[in-house]
Order: structure tokens, then C-alpha cells, then sequence
């Protein structure tokens, strides 16, 4: 679904990528760890065409190869930040998106959203007056309304309490069970083995470790994961 | 395509009749500027007419930056424009809708600061009403079709109230110029086929300008 070949991302002289190869298969799940300023966001950025790459190449396989930038319309890129307009409803966010992405967006459409995502009697209110995770909550709606194929989340469970982890648990698993293609950034390792069907760590811009879950225990993979993090 | 322009440009207006961030600050920095040149003027009541297209434009262009400073800070907040460029959506259609509503909060404001005018500088101007709105129209759009895309580029920099005039007045001239003529015409001679030369210059200025936006926005907004 996704081939990531030889990518390097360079800002000045830093490089945030460097050689980096990733394939994801169709249905596939990946929990992307690595520490702060590892390549994640970066990489995660490149794949949805907010950023070019500075060499290498992403490919989506759709009906034909595409470009990230011009695979917009299959991908939904939920980020740390929510890309809401605060002085908005949320029913005036979700229905703004709707339009520009040419979905229906009458009233029963977009309360169908809310409540999908557990806000219902709360679309009327503006998002400035949401906790996090109820702007989180709507931030997933926000990302997902299109229902893409491919689900990319940096750091999604920031912000969200026991019952938002719950939640996004559940609507991750409902996509996968879709065929939905789904790459996750991710610092808790538990959590991110427990939603994933494969790890991969990346550390200074290249794959470190990239292995199926099934492969390690969770104890193994913390222990080969800090390993990985304090021999770089 | 017109109902997505149309999209974006309801979320600004709906933003901003909330906020009134943009429209109170414009309101307030032009109605300063013709307080001052007011003063300032003072010495030449007599022949003020001559002046006062100079001040408008002074008052228009300046209140205008402010505006246009904050045309993207809605969408810095919470990220907004990732939502926005993560859409499969022409980036032209961004330009466009956020182009449209500038040009409407500045109307609105050269509205407001206009009446003031009449009122400081004892005008009387109903006869010339229909062709200074034609003018006001023009230059607006003119300026907005530039200011939109410079905007977008300095809202990534750290000084980028600052950035804006810089790069804004100097690409901006020829629109101020013609715009400043086209009002002078108008207030102070009676022959209005002179007005042609600067609404065409305008005209040219703001097709050639929108539509190097308009294909230039996308490369704007990536890093």
C-alpha cells in the first residue's frame, strides 16, 4: 500500500531521515516508536504530502502508484495538533470539512459524526469551550470523516483520559477490521503493542527495529527498545 | 469549486463576526490615521480635497496590513491549516476564499473610515459616490490578490507583523499609486475619462498578480 525508499529529510544541517525504507501492506497496523526527535513526525508529515523529501521516494499504491500529494483524498492524518477552529461549533468544524472533501454535510450527517465520536448534545457548543479530549475526540472525527483508507497518527492518545483511550482503542480496532491501513506514532510502548500487528523503531532518521508483534513478547520488545535508545 | 471558495471564505466571515479581532483593530488604526492627518492638515482646510485622497489611502492600506497580519493567525492556531492542506482539494481554492474575505473586511472598513472622512474633512461627495466605490473595489481587490499570497509566506516567520509591510509596500505601489490618482480624479476635476489609465493599470495589476497567487500558493504553503 505505502513503499518508502532511500527517504532523507534534511533541515539545514540537520537530517531528520536519513536512507529510511518502510513498506506497509494493505490492513496492515504499525506502531512507530522512537524517541523525541527520532524522525516520526517527520516522517509521518511526508507520507500525508505536508512535506517534501529532501531524496527518496514514497509511493501509495491505489488503483495506480500516487504521489503522497496527490493520495490526499485516501489518507487521514490525524497530528498532536487537533486542526480545529476554536471559535467554531463543533458541528461548523465538522460541516466546513465536509464540504471541501464533497461529503453530505446536512445537520443529520454531521450529528451521525458527533455522536460517533461520543459528543453528542455538545456539537452546538464552540471547541474553545472543549476539554482536550473532547477536542481530541472531534479531532478524530475531523481526520476520519472521509473514512480514508490510511489512518496516520502522531502521538493520538496525548491528552485523552481512560475513557478517550478507550474510545480511540475501539475506533482503531473497527478500522483495522475495514481493511483500514493504519501507522501510528507512538512513545507508550505498552499501548502501542497492544493496537499494533507490527513495531518498527526508528532512531536518528533510519529503521532501527521492525518486526511483527507476534515475534516478541511485550517484556522483549521493551528491553530490545530501550536497548535500541541508549546505544544510539 | 465555487461552493469550496465559498466554504472557506463563510468560515472567515463566520470567525470574524465572532471575534471581531481583524475588523475592530482595522477600524480603530484607520480612524487613528485620519485623527492625525486631521490635525495635521489643519493649516490647508482650504484646498484639503487635494489631500485627501493621499489620507484614504494612507488609512485603507495601513488598516489593511493589519488585516491581512491576521488572515492566517486563525489558522496557526490548533494547526489549522494542516487540516486544511490535508485536504484533496486545489490549494488555489484556499487563496481564493481567503482572498475573498480580506477583500470583504477591507470594504467594510474603507466604508467605515470613508464616512469619517466626510465628517473630518467636511466633504461633500454624494455625486462621486458610485465611481469611488468602483475605485475602492478595484484597489481592494488589487491589494488583497497580493496581500493574500504575502500572508501566507510570512505567517511561518517569526517577525512576520513586521515582514508583511516590508514585503507587502513595495510589490503593493503601483495599485496605491493608480488607486490614489483614480480618488484625486474623482474629488478634485470634473473629466472621469481620465480615470481609464489607473482602473486599467489596476485591472492588469490585479488579473497578472491573482493569477501568479493563485498557481504559486501551494508551493507557499509546503516546507
Amino acid at each position: 500500500m505505502i513503499e518508502v525508499q532511500g527517504l532523507a529529510k534534511y533541515f539545514g544541517r540537520f537530517s531528520a531521515l536519513r536512507d529510511l525504507h518502510l513498506k506497509l501492506e494493505k490492513g496492515e497496523f504499525i506502531a512507530l516508536f522512537g524517541r523525541n526527535g527520532a524522525g516520526k513526525t517527520t516522517l509521518l508529515r511526508i507520507l500525508a504530502g505536508l512535506s517534501r523529501p529532501s531524496s527518496g521516494s514514497v509511493v501509495i499504491h491505489a488503483s495506480n502508484a500516487l504521489s503522497p500529494q496527490a493520495a490526499r483524498g485516501l489518507m487521514g492524518y490525524l497530528s498532536h495538533s487537533t486542526a480545529l477552529y476554536a471559535d467554531l461549533t463543533a458541528h461548523e468544524n465538522l460541516r466546513f470539512y465536509a464540504r471541501l472533501l464533497d461529503l453530505p454535510c446536512g445537520d443529520i450527517d454531521i450529528e451521525k459524526q458527533i455522536e460517533r465520536v461520543g459528543l453528542a448534545g455538545r456539537g452546538r457548543e464552540p471547541v474553545r469551550n472543549y476539554s482536550r479530549g473532547m477536542q481530541q475526540r472531534l479531532a478524530i472525527a475531523r481526520a476520519f470523516l472521509h473514512d480514508p483508507e490510511i489512518l496516520l497518527l502522531d502521538e493520538p492518545f496525548t491528552g485523552l483520559d481512560q475513557a478517550g483511550t478507550d474510545f480511540l482503542k475501539k475506533y482503531l480496532a473497527d478500522a483495522r477490521a475495514r481493511g483500514r491501513t493504519c501507522l501510528m506514532a507512538i512513545h507508550d510502548a505498552p499501548l502501542g503493542y497492544e493496537v499494533a500487528d507490527r513495531l518498527v523503531v526508528i532512531e536518528k532518521g533510519v529503521v532501527a527495529l521492525d518486526v511483527p508483534k507476534q515475534s516478541l513478547s511485550l517484556g522483549e520488545f521493551q528491553t530490545r527498545y530501550r536497548a535500541l535508545s541508549e546505544e544510539r | 469549486m465555487l461552493g469550496k471558495i465559498w466554504a472557506v471564505f463563510r468560515k472567515d466571515l463566520l470567525i470574524e463576526l465572532r471575534t471581531k479581532d481583524s475588523l475592530n483593530a482595522m477600524l480603530f488604526f484607520g480612524i487613528v490615521v485620519l485623527v492625525i492627518f486631521n490635525f495635521a492638515l489643519e493649516s490647508v482646510r482650504d484646498s484639503i480635497r487635494a489631500a485627501v485622497p493621499g489620507v484614504l489611502w494612507v488609512a485603507f492600506a495601513f488598516s489593511g496590513t493589519l488585516g491581512l497580519n491576521r488572515m492566517f493567525a486563525s489558522e496557526k492556531e490548533n494547526s489549522s491549516l494542516q487540516g486544511l492542506l490535508m485536504l484533496p482539494i486545489d490549494r488555489g481554492v484556499i487563496y481564493l476564499g481567503k482572498m475573498l474575505a480580506a477583500t470583504v473586511f477591507m470594504l467594510i472598513t474603507e466604508v467605515v473610515i470613508f464616512v469619517f472622512s466626510l465628517v473630518f474633512f467636511n466633504l461633500t461627495v454624494w455625486r462621486e459616490i458610485p465611481y469611488l466605490a468602483l475605485v475602492f473595489f478595484v484597489g481592494t481587490l488589487g491589494f488583497s490578490a497580493v496581500g493574500s499570497l504575502l500572508s501566507a509566506i510570512s505567517v511561518n516567520t517569526k517577525m512576520r507583523e513586521v515582514l508583511l509591510p516590508l514585503i507587502l509596500f513595495p510589490v503593493i505601489l503601483p495599485i496605491l499609486i493608480n488607486a490614489v490618482e483614480a480618488t484625486n480624479i474623482i474629488l478634485n476635476t470634473v473629466d472621469y475619462r481620465a480615470l481609464k489609465l489607473p482602473l486599467t493599470i489596476m485591472s492588469v495589476f490585479t488579473i497578472v498578480f491573482g493569477t501568479l497567487a493563485y498557481l504559486l500558493f501551494e508551493y507557499v504553503l509546503e516546507d
